[in-house]
C-alpha cells in the first residue's frame, strides 16, 4: 500500500481539480478515478485574499484527502504564504509545493523550491515538492526534510508523456525508499502505465483528465492504466531482446546455429 | 390575466418579463439599481455562440441556445450582428485548436488567406482558424436597454432604484436576481469574471474572436466606437472586488498577442461580475416559496435567457390559468 507521510492510501492516482467543465464533472471524475487525494490550487481560485468558499466546500465534500498546492507562485516567500493560507483554509499540513521559475514554460525554480521546502518543513508542513528529474535537487529536497518527491516527466500541461525515461529510471534507482510520484506531463493512460512500470509509486494528473472529451471516463482509464503499470512492475516484466524466442521448443530444427 | 412580479432587471428578468407580457400577462419589474442591466449582465460578452460553448458544456446548451439569436433579433430589432465567431490560437498552441474543433460542430477551417478576407486586421497573424459561421453577437448594454423599451411598450411597469416595493396582489414572484440569489437558492455558487474595455482605431474586427490558450483563453468582442470588450477570467470565488493586477496583466497580454496594436489601446473600463452557477454550470427554473426563480445562468446569460424565460413563463401562465379554473 502507498504510504505518504504516515498516511496509507489504496489508490495510486492523485487528481488535480482545475479546469474541469463544471464542478459536477469534477466530482464524477474524482469518483470514477478512485483517487484518494485531490490537489487544489489556492491561488488560482483566490481573489483579493478571499478564497473560493463554495468551490472549496465542494472539494471538501468529495470525501477524499485534500493536498493544497501553491500553483502560480514564483518565489519561495509567495509559496510559503500560500501554504500557510492553505493550512488555514483546509486544515491540513500537507502542501504540494510548486515554485514556478518561468510563467511561460512553467519550469520549476528548483533553487527557490529547496529554500521553501526547508522553511515549510521546519514549520511543520509535510511537503510534496514538484521538481525536475535532477538527482542533486532531489537530494537537497530530502535534506530539507521532504519525504516524498514529485518529479515531472514533461512540462506541465504538455501531455507529452515521459520524455526522459532513463532519468526517471535513474531517480527510482537512486531513491529506492522514497515515494516517487510523477507529477506533470502525462497525456494519456499509456504514459501513466509506463512510469508505473518503471517503479514509480503514483501519478498525479490534471489537464489530461480535465480537458478530455469525457473527463470521468478518462479518469477511470487512467486509474486502470496506473493499476496495470503497478501490477506489471510487481509481477516482474521481461526485458526486451533482439531475437525471437519460441515459446514452445522447436523440435527437429538446428538450434544455436 | 394575472399579475407577476419580476425581481431583477438583468438579462433573465427582462427576458421572462417579455415572455409573460407576450402571453398576455401583466408584469411589474423591480430592481434596486436605477437602470436596467447593471448586474452581471453589464459585464457580459454578449456572444450568441452555442456551437463554441459546446466545447466545455453539455449538448443542451447548444440545443437551447440555437434560437437565441432569432429571439434577440425579434425582441430588439437590429441588435443582433450575425457575423459568426473566429477562433484562433498562437502557433505553439495549435493542438488546442484541433481539440476545440473535435469538440464542436458548425465550423469550417480557414487558412491564412481566408482569415485575411474575413478579418483584414488579423492578416498574416494566424495560419489557421476555425470559423463558426452561424453564430452571432450583440452589445449587452444596448440590447437590455432596447428590451426594456419593448417591455414598456407592451405595458410592463418598472420600479427602479431604492424605494418601497409596489404593494400589489401578485399571482407569483419571479426571482431573477442573479448572484444576489446565491444565499437563498441551495447549490448556487458564484464564479468571478473579470473583463476590460479597450479603445483603439488601429484594429477593426467584425465578429468576436476567441484566442485559445492552455491557461489564459480570451475573447475579444468588437463594439461600436472602436471599443473592444476583452474577457473574461473564471475564478471560483464570490469576491466582487476590483480586477486583480494579475488578471489585468493576463487579459492584456493575451489581447496584445492577438494584435500588437492593442498594446497602444486605451483601457477605458475594467469590470468584475459574479456569475451565479449550479454545480453543473447549467441554469434552472426552480420553485421558491412565492413563485419561481431563474437561477444559475453562469456564463450563458444572453445565450440561454430566452429558453429559460420561455420555460418559466409557460409554467407560470399554465399555473395561473389552472388556479383561475379552480377558483371558478
Amino acid at each position: 500500500m502507498l504510504k505518504l507521510y504516515e498516511t496509507e492510501l489504496s489508490s495510486r492516482l492523485l487528481l488535480g481539480t482545475a479546469r474541469y467543465p463544471s464542478p459536477a464533472v469534477l466530482s464524477e471524475a474524482v469518483r470514477r478515478s478512485g483517487a484518494g487525494i485531490v490537489t487544489v490550487s489556492l491561488r488560482r481560485e483566490t481573489s483579493g485574499g478571499k478564497a473560493g468558499g463554495a468551490f472549496f466546500e465542494l472539494i471538501r465534500n468529495l470525501g477524499v484527502r485534500i493536498l493544497p498546492n501553491t500553483a502560480g507562485c514564483h518565489s519561495a516567500s509567495e509559496a510559503i504564504l500560500t501554504a500557510k493560507m492553505a493550512r488555514e483554509v483546509f486544515g491540513t499540513n500537507w502542501i504540494k509545493l510548486e515554485v514556478i521559475g518561468h510563467h511561460d514554460s512553467l519550469q520549476p525554480d528548483v533553487f527557490e523550491l529547496v529554500e521553501a521546502a526547508r522553511i515549510l518543513t521546519d514549520e511543520g508542513f509535510s511537503v510534496f515538492p514538484y521538481t525536475t528529474d535532477d538527482l542533486i535537487v532531489a537530494e537537497k529536497l530530502l535534506a530539507a526534510g521532504c519525504r516524498v518527491l514529485m518529479p515531472w516527466c514533461a512540462p506541465i500541461g504538455s501531455a507529452a508523456g515521459p520524455r526522459n525515461p532513463s532519468a526517471l529510471t535513474a531517480m527510482r534507482a537512486a531513491f529506492p525508499d522514497i515515494p516517487l510520484i510523477v507529477d506533470a506531463g502525462l497525456g494519456r493512460p499509456s504514459h501513466a502505465a509506463t512510469v508505473m512500470e518503471l517503479g514509480y509509486d503514483a501519478v498525479l494528473l490534471n489537464t489530461a483528465v480535465a480537458n478530455a472529451g469525457d473527463p470521468p471516463a478518462m479518469a477511470e482509464a487512467f486509474a486502470k492504466a496506473t493499476d496495470a503499470g503497478r501490477l506489471a512492475y510487481l509481477a516482474g516484466m521481461l526485458e526486451p531482446r533482439d531475437m525471437a524466442v519460441p515459446s514452445t521448443p522447436v523440435i527437429g530444427k538446428a538450434v544455436f546455429s | 390575466m394575472s399579475l407577476f412580479l419580476v425581481k431583477g432587471a438583468g438579462v433573465a428578468g427582462l427576458a421572462v418579463a417579455y415572455e409573460l407580457l407576450r402571453r398576455g400577462e401583466d408584469v411589474d419589474i423591480v430592481d434596486y439599481q436605477d437602470t436596467v442591466g447593471q448586474g452581471a449582465s453589464f459585464f457580459a460578452g454578449g456572444m450568441l455562440a452555442p456551437y463554441c460553448e459546446r466545447e466545455a458544456a453539455e449538448e443542451v446548451v447548444l440545443t437551447l441556445g440555437l434560437d437565441a439569436a432569432d429571439w434577440w433579433d425579434q425582441v430588439v430589432p437590429g441588435a443582433v450582428i450575425r457575423n459568426g465567431t473566429l477562433v484562433v490560437t498562437q502557433p505553439r498552441d495549435i493542438t488546442d485548436l484541433t481539440r476545440f474543433a473535435s469538440r464542436t460542430t458548425g465550423h469550417v477551417w480557414l487558412d491564412r488567406n481566408e482569415i485575411t478576407d474575413l478579418e483584414p486586421s488579423l492578416s498574416g497573424r494566424f495560419e489557421k482558424a476555425l470559423f463558426f459561421e452561424n453564430e452571432a453577437h450583440l452589445d449587452p448594454r444596448r440590447a437590455l436597454t432596447g428590451l426594456a423599451k419593448t417591455i414598456r411598450n407592451l405595458g410592463g411597469l418598472f420600479h427602479l432604484g431604492w424605494g418601497p416595493s409596489p404593494k400589489k396582489n401578485y399571482t407569483a414572484v419571479l426571482d431573477c436576481t442573479g448572484p444576489a440569489a446565491i444565499p437563498h437558492i441551495p447549490g448556487l455558487r458564484g464564479v468571478r469574471g473579470e473583463m476590460l474595455y479597450l479603445e483603439t482605431g488601429e484594429v477593426t474586427l467584425s465578429r468576436p474572436v476567441r484566442m485559445l490558450h492552455p491557461r489564459h483563453p480570451i475573447y475579444v468582442v468588437p463594439r461600436d466606437d472602436h471599443r473592444f470588450m476583452v474577457g473574461a477570467t473564471m475564478i471560483e470565488t464570490e469576491d466582487d472586488g476590483p480586477i486583480s493586477a494579475r488578471s489585468l496583466m493576463e487579459l492584456l497580454n493575451a489581447a496584445y498577442a492577438l494584435h500588437p496594436a492593442f498594446g497602444e489601446a486605451r483601457v477605458v473600463e475594467t469590470g468584475v461580475g459574479i456569475r451565479p452557477a449550479f454545480a453543473d454550470n447549467f441554469p434552472r427554473v426552480v420553485e421558491t416559496g412565492d413563485g419561481l426563480a431563474i437561477a444559475g445562468m453562469y456564463r450563458h446569460g444572453f445565450l440561454l435567457a430566452p429558453a429559460m424565460a420561455k420555460q418559466a413563463a409557460i409554467r407560470l401562465s399554465n399555473g395561473a390559468a389552472l388556479r383561475e379554473e379552480m377558483i371558478a
